[in-house]
């Protein structure tokens, strides 16, 4: 594997606007411009951009590529219709997740699969394994920018550099075409936030100019550049899986509650296996919690029951700006998964109270 | 960045301000910097005895847990209890109200091998 630090396409600009960038997934990224809490209440409350540009694209094209996205991932992707969006997964054979993605449909032989960073090569010599049929597989990942615009201000600052009605794109759905003078963008009505907007995807070529645009049309609703760190507690408070965290090479989609974007309407890699898993029922699930005794849970953490016996292992934690307290995802055997159950969570020398919260957690 | 030329330091990123034998312990500017906002202080180490390197207590930023460790050999006299409540006065003042302890020092001249604000601008690469 290559271990050179990557560089995305506005790396100059983020450093320019007070970015400390840190390697993460083998990319120079920003992390934080100011404060983790003022840019994740930003979000929460008025708009932002994440420049996540080191997530991979795939383009897979022609009358067989169905096919194959219904071979390797475990959603139905028969079910999108042009210029809509799935959340997905790469099943492996031996029962874990290899990755998470988004697959867009462009056109009916046109697809896009958008994949975590880490997994980029990883994900491609997967698929490729599977192309028995030859479908034309093109990575542009190296090509392409992606800024998320997250927050409930998102739509009235995009709406004003494009004449596409946004309010008409749903959840999920996505427009094609010209954005701020740039061509062949995908707006994209989905992000990893819950605050709602766009996911933003141009060629780097454009990258700085659409960048540029949305930063002077957002300046009235007061739109921040966000770090990569909000984009980790916002996506927590939705309790939303990070590949790496909460779901690998061995968890079981299931066990992750990914249970709804697991269709058995047809054959995927071990889907037989992970359709007796259904049958047979889990032993343990992947639940969010929140703290109740003073204390912010890590990855690793174990989690015990009220009597102190080991039932499960923290996969993600941090302190919830939006709630002040401790919050987590963790695996926690049954039936200590339920919701408002107390549990305990070892945090180092200490054990504090938890309780079992249904998602959101905000 | 600021790095008062009256402090001492330590490559922990830790100053120390003498005053006769009762020193206040705290982290630097950069320090908090780098760790972010920070949400948690947790020190329970008032009234031991401890050696140079053992750790009087941990703070935590939203992404990270750091230990603190002792730069000297002391009893932990007294803890800035403003910390627990407003954990953030340690970002927003750490050389003044975001203070972390107070101590003894068991002998006096373990203060030489500390840093001066120079040799502390040279290890942050300032």
């Amino acid at each position: 594997m290559n271990t050179e630090l990557k560089t995305i396409a506005l790396n100059d600009t983020h450093i320019k606007m007070g970015a400390k960038m840190v390697p993460f997934a083998g990319y120079n990224m920003p992390v934080r411009y100011t404060s983790d809490i003022e840019e994740h209440n930003t979000v929460r409350n008025g708009v932002g951009i994440f420049d996540v540009s080191h997530m991979g694209e795939f383009i897979l094209e022609g009358p067989d590529a169905l096919d194959l996205i219904q071979r390797v991932t475990s959603n139905d992707a028969s079910k999108i219709v042009d210029n809509q969006a799935q959340y997905s997964c790469l099943p492996n054979e031996d029962g874990g997740v290899v990755d998470d993605l988004l697959v867009y449909r462009i056109s009916e032989s046109k697809y896009m699969l958008v994949v975590n960073a880490s997994n980029i090569e990883k994900d491609w010599n997967w698929i490729a394994k599977y192309n028995t049929k030859n479908v034309p597989m093109t990575n542009i990942s190296d090509d392409m920018s992606l800024f998320a615009v997250q927050g409930p201000k998102a739509t009235a600052v995009l709406q004003k550099l494009t004449d596409t009605n946004l309010s008409d794109i749903k959840f999920y759905r996505f427009d094609h075409g010209t954005f701020a003078g740039a061509k062949e963008v995908i707006l994209s009505a989905t992000g990893y936030t819950g605050a709602g907007g766009f996911e933003i995807y141009v060629n780097n070529k454009e990258a700085q100019k659409v960048f540029d645009a949305i930063i002077e049309a957002g300046a009235e609703e007061g739109i921040k550049p966000i770090g990569l760190g909000a984009r980790d507690t916002l996506r927590m408070e939705m309790g939303y899986c990070l590949y790496g965290n909460d779901i690998d090479d061995t968890t079981s989609p299931l066990e992750a509650g990914l249970g709804w974007i697991t269709k058995f309407t047809k054959e995927f890699t071990n889907s037989d296996n992970i359709k007796k898993q259904k049958e047979a029922g889990t032993t343990k699930r992947l639940v969010a919690f929140k703290m109740v005794d003073k204390g912010i849970p890590r990855q690793g953490y174990e989690i015990q029951n009220e009597a102190g016996e080991v039932i499960g292992k923290v996969t993600s934690g941090t302190m919830s700006p939006t709630l002040g307290i401790g919050i987590g995802l963790g695996y926690i055997d049954k039936p200590f998964d339920k919701s408002e159950t107390p549990i305990v969570i070892a945090i180092r020398n200490r054990v504090l109270k938890a309780l079992v919260h249904k998602l959101p957690l905000v | 960045m600021n790095i008062p030329e009256t402090l001492k330091y330590t490559k922990d990123h830790e100053w120390i301000k003498v005053e006769g034998t009762t020193v206040t312990i705290g982290i630097t500017e950069f320090a908090q910097k780098e760790l972010g906002d920070i949400v948690y202080v947790e020190i329970e180490t008032e009234g031991e005895e401890l050696a140079s390197g053992d750790v009087f207590g941990t703070v935590e930023a939203v992404k990270t847990v750091s230990d603190l460790f002792m730069p000297l050999s002391g009893t932990v006299d007294e803890i800035n209890e403003k910390l627990e409540g407003e954990p953030e006065t340690v970002n927003s003042d750490p050389y003044g109200d975001g203070w972390m302890i107070k101590m003894t020092l068991s002998d006096a001249s373990q203060l030489e091998g500390l840093l001066s604000a120079a040799d502390y601008k040279d290890i942050i690469g300032e």
